[in-house]
């Protein structure tokens, strides 16, 4: 569908992926509507400011789609190592000045070198996998060294501790190095140890409150004041909401305050309590033909880079949209994720477009490299 | 799907097989498989979400409207309690009032102290009410304050974002316009404790503000009084804030209970019987209406129903007039010679005649020993044995006739009785027979046993309420029953058949206590052609040993009893004054009298009364709070709180009623020998 050519549409514009695009485009507005009624019926605080940051995320997505495939591979590594130095300036700024800060002050803007990391380890890992020799998949250097690449920085983030980032950059990480064609009894292996070590991590890893969460997630009512009034609330606000929903700017536990974070975390409960479950169909339609459109790119790619660039990239955005979802509506624990293109929030914003200007660049590549033709 | 987890070939054939092709193989599975997950993640989410939107949908829009909607109850305004002449006795004032509810309290004294400072209340009201909420059970509202001026009202409502667990709000409160006066007849109101809502699980009692019947006719009636209380439904945020007013529905006040009490009677008596403890009983000779039901000293209701301050409950419990029980109902004393007039009915019905004699030599023999009567009285017949009192008559006819005798008419007329009555508790004292003397303490019945008895001594007890009915009874004829209740229904009770002239004579002797040659001439009314008649009793609680009755020791002194009816020809009231320990009769009649005068010429009655309170130091009322002010002044750090149940205060009260009352069955097994002019 790319190549079909019209007359009265310019070239460049009609090349452009437009079947994710419009859809992305309605799900924004629609995005904007849900934080206009999140305000009490106001564009600002937050709808205003959501519509601003995507026009100019999709202006850096446009110029991300326009690098061409050497620079990026070129630049991978030194990324990956400015990233990391931020990341580690973070912790020694955190220590510096006493309390945890995620967050650095680059004067125009507050960076959160966490949220690049997540793409940037996926281009990392992408661009390992694809010069490392076919014959060593199997070996340790196919194992340890992207170990630690996924390590480092899931270390760092853990000590910020931000958990969600840290699940986010494994699961990214992980994606990667399963479609890169590691021994599938690794993964097998990795799992059961997971499994086995789940208990250690719950009761010596996680924080006081990071361990309600997580029983909250089992036993809701067990809490129903604390960690589990946030579930509670946003189930009563997705259920309550019917087939059709309460109507625009009508929901009551958005307005009156018992939705917490009715602009971010829980924004998909803001909409289900007023759109209802026709709302939440669209938003989930919505978000398959995103996932569809950039499996489709990664696989339509000819070479191992690009593949696992672009595979990699579209399970990122995947696992914000999951767990998000999982979590509003009482099947994960409360971990602070945003829901992709909807949620307001300038640093998801940006990593979730970072991983939609990639994937539009690697379909450029796909369609300027002819199929079959050689891969680096 | 079989290759992809063909996970052995990788070790098999490791190094041999693997090339670019077979790894973008591997890719385009495995990216199948993360697809195929994604879609069925996707698809998880969609029937979650149809299930919480469409199968339990009903639950949750419940939830959600149940978050939106907050019901507050408005308790009802209570019903009025009224006089006969519909006067209230316990009404209700607007007023803005403030609670707190114990388990929305984060820091409780703290909050108590924020409050205390706003409100300026008093170091001991802030002592007590923190001692409160800590002991509390938490749902249930412990009101602060009440009565507060709008400035104070305002003052806290404007800090409320602040004060989770405060709840000021304009109410009504009760209000008890004679105070003191109604203390232990109507009682008071409160707000209803734990054990209170475990029986009667209606959301109202936890309602703020809302008070429930505590004792007396309050608690009795408080079905009929609650009413039915309003709602108010408004929008509400998380944080509580009220958005808007959705729907209000208004309060039906309770049902108003109309007493057959005569408020300004009761109010005069009340005062009437200034320092000494005691009570006075008046009821309607037609109706057996009760006019008045006193018992002083007693405890200011309107001070009780804003909670029982632990210096108050201290100062009530500490004075050895026990203002804390109502004598009435519960203060049971030897009758003393009030009963007899009783006992002559019934010695005419076992035959004896007005005209029979006997001779008093300061004393008469009983078998063999002689028992001493208060004074030298000649020959006597029934008419000097009841306006002299004398006590040989009643020896010698009450052996002569036998006290069995004595005893059934006098439970026939009232005393050791129940009455029908809407109260929470009435004594009933004891007419002792040798029966009953030998069921209780397996001893034989004795020729000192009928002496005692035959003058109101011994084991007799009776209840001020019971001397009133035996007076009404003994006035009328009829087998009237007291009645509190005003109803359509009017009473018309049975004959006792008297002899009309047997009973006349009684009557006329009772007449000459007060009016001829007897024992309380000083009972006379200053009315003219108003006349009333009575019987004086003194009733001794300790023996002669111990204390002369008239001086020494308060509570070593004789009772003071007075029974009576008026006008004496068509007689219209009858009443008894009973005072506890007032040292002989002449304490009594005196209240009698004037309040008799009260009510047939009220100016007269209040005049004589002002003189008196002038010389007492102000009203009953008014000398209860200034004892209460230099009680709180000198003892107010060191006094120990009240229960936390007022139950437990009132099961004290009454256990200890039942205590003094046995105090003159202690001399009862022996000759109680008058003193001299013991009348």
């Amino acid at each position: 569908m790319h190549s079909e050519r019209s007359g009265i549409i310019p070239e460049p514009i009609a090349r452009q992926p437009w079947s994710m695009l419009i859809p992305l485009f309605m799900l924004v507005a629609f995005g904007a509507a849900v934080l206009y009624s999140a305000a009490g019926g106001s564009m600002t605080p937050y709808a205003s400011s959501h519509l601003v940051r995507f026009s100019v995320f999709m202006v850096m997505a446009a110029i991300i789609a326009s690098l061409p495939r050497n620079f990026v591979r070129f630049m991978t590594y030194p990324a990956f190592v400015i990233v990391l130095l931020m990341l580690l300036a973070v912790e020694v700024l955190g220590q510096v000045r006493g309390g945890s800060q995620r967050w650095l002050d680059l004067g125009f803007m507050d960076l959160q070198p966490s949220e690049l990391m997540k793409p940037v380890i996926v281009v990392t890992l992408a661009h390992y996998f694809a010069s490392l020799p076919v014959g060593m998949i199997a070996t340790w250097r196919a194992l340890v060294v992207p170990g630690a690449m996924i390590g480092m920085p899931v270390g760092l983030v853990l000590l910020q501790p931000d958990l969600g980032t840290s699940l986010a950059i494994v699961f990214g990480g992980g994606v990667v190095m399963l479609l890169a064609g590691l021994p599938m009894r690794w993964f097998i292996a990795a799992g059961a140890a997971a499994i086995a070590a789940a208990p250690l991590v719950f009761f010596f890893g996680l924080q006081d409150y990071q361990q309600r969460r997580v029983m909250t997630m089992f036993d809701p009512e067990a809490d129903a004041l604390g960690a589990g009034y946030h579930i509670a609330q946003s189930k009563i606000a997705i259920g309550s909401g019917g087939l059709f929903g309460k109507g625009f700017n009508n929901g009551s536990q958005s307005h009156l305050q018992y939705l917490p974070e009715p602009h971010t975390d829980f924004v998909f409960a803001t909409m289900a309590e007023e759109w209802g479950l026709i709302g939440g169909l669209f938003v989930l339609a919505v978000f398959s033909i995103i996932l569809r459109w950039g499996l489709g790119v990664a696989r339509d790619s000819r070479d191992r880079f690009s593949n696992l660039l672009a595979a990699g990239m579209a399970a990122t955005i995947f696992f914000y949209i999951a767990v998000n979802l999982l979590m509003v509506m009482g099947m994960a624990p409360v971990v602070g994720i945003p829901l992709p293109f909807m949620s307001h929030g300038g640093s998801s914003m940006m990593t979730n477009m970072i991983c939609i200007g990639a994937l539009m660049m690697v379909n450029r590549w796909n369609r300027n490299a002819p199929r079959g033709g050689l891969s680096g | 799907m079989k290759r992809f987890f063909n996970f052995n070939s990788g070790a098999t054939k490791r190094s041999a097989v693997v090339t670019a092709s077979t790894l973008k193989n591997t890719f385009d599975r495995r990216a199948v498989v993360i697809g195929g997950l994604q879609y069925g993640v996707g698809v998880l989410l969609a029937a979650r979400m149809g299930y919480l939107a469409i199968a339990e949908n009903e639950k949750y829009r419940l939830e959600s409207e149940s978050n939106r909607v907050n019901l507050t109850l408005i308790p009802p305004r209570r019903g009025w309690i009224l006089d006969r002449d519909g006067a209230p006795l316990a009404s209700n004032r607007a007023d803005f009032r403030v609670d707190v509810i114990p388990e929305r309290l984060s820091e409780p004294d703290a909050m108590l102290d924020q409050i205390g400072a706003l409100l300026s209340l008093e170091p001991d009201r802030i002592a007590d009410l923190k001692a409160e909420v800590a002991g509390s059970r938490g749902f249930a509202p412990i009101e602060v304050a009440s009565g507060l001026d709008y400035e104070q009202f305002a003052a806290l409502s404007v800090r409320l974002p602040d004060m989770q667990g405060v709840v000021p709000q304009r109410g009504f409160s009760r209000f008890y316009p004679t105070a003191s006066s109604v203390g232990h007849l109507i009682g008071y109101v409160g707000p209803a404790n734990a054990e209170e809502y475990e029986e009667d699980r209606n959301p109202i009692l936890i309602t703020p503000g809302h008070k429930i019947g505590k004792d007396g006719l309050e608690k009795q009636f408080e079905q009929g009084l609650r009413g039915v209380p309003g709602a108010r439904r408004v929008e509400v945020t998380a944080g509580g804030r009220i958005v808007r007013d959705l729907e209000t529905r208004d309060d039906i006040q309770g049902d108003p209970v109309r007493l057959t009490i005569d408020g300004p009677l009761q109010d005069y008596a009340a005062r009437r019987i200034g320092l000494e403890s005691g009570s006075v009983v008046v009821m309607d000779c037609l109706t057996g209406d009760l006019l008045c039901m006193a018992s002083m000293p007693s405890f200011d209701p309107n001070s009780f129903s804003d909670g029982i301050g632990s210096v108050e409950y201290s100062m009530l419990r500490e004075d050895r007039r026990v203002p804390l029980r109502n004598k009435v109902l519960k203060g049971l004393y030897p009758p003393g010679s009030t009963v007899k007039p009783m006992h002559c009915m019934a010695f005419l019905k076992a035959g004896v005649k007005p005209t029979d004699t006997i001779v008093c030599g300061g004393g008469r023999r009983i078998g063999n020993r002689f028992f001493n009567c208060h004074s030298n009285h000649g020959v006597v017949d029934m008419d000097k044995a009841i306006a002299q009192s004398c006590d040989s008559y009643f020896y010698h006819f009450a052996q002569a006739v036998g006290f069995d005798e004595v005893a059934t008419m006098a439970k026939d007329l009232g005393m050791g009785q129940e009455f029908p009555l809407p109260v929470t508790s009435q004594f009933y004292g004891t007419v002792p027979t040798p029966d009953w003397k030998f069921n209780k303490f397996g001893r034989e019945w004795q020729p000192f046993d009928t002496v005692n008895a035959s003058i109101g001594q011994g084991y007799y007890l009776a209840s001020p309420l019971q001397l009133a009915v035996m007076s009404a009874r003994l006035a009328t004829g009829r087998r009237l029953n007291p009645r509190l209740v005003m109803d359509d229904a009017a009473p018309n009770p049975a004959s006792y058949n008297f002899n009309s002239d047997e009973i006349n004579h009684i009557r006329q002797a009772m007449s000459n206590v007060v009016n001829g040659a007897g024992t309380a001439r000083r009972a006379r009314l200053p009315i003219p052609d108003i006349q009333i008649a009575g019987k004086t009793g003194t009733a001794q609680v300790v023996s002669l040993s111990v204390s002369d009755g008239r001086s020494g020791p308060w509570k070593y002194r004789d009772h003071g009893l007075f029974t009576f009816f008026a006008p004496t020809e068509n007689p219209r009231y009858a009443g008894a004054v009973v005072i506890e320990h007032g040292g002989g009769s002449g304490s009594a009649y005196p209240i009698a009298r004037d309040v008799m005068t009260f009510m047939f010429d009220p100016q007269k009655g209040l005049d004589a009364l002002k003189s008196l309170e002038r010389q007492w130091g102000g009203t009953a009322q008014e000398r209860l709070e200034k004892n209460y002010a230099a009680y709180a002044a000198e003892r107010g750090a060191t006094v120990a709180p009240p229960p936390r149940r007022d139950e437990d205060i009132f099961d004290r009260v009454e256990a200890e009623a039942r205590v003094a009352a046995q105090q003159s069955e202690e001399i009862a097994d022996e000759f109680v020998a008058p003193r001299e002019g013991q009348y």
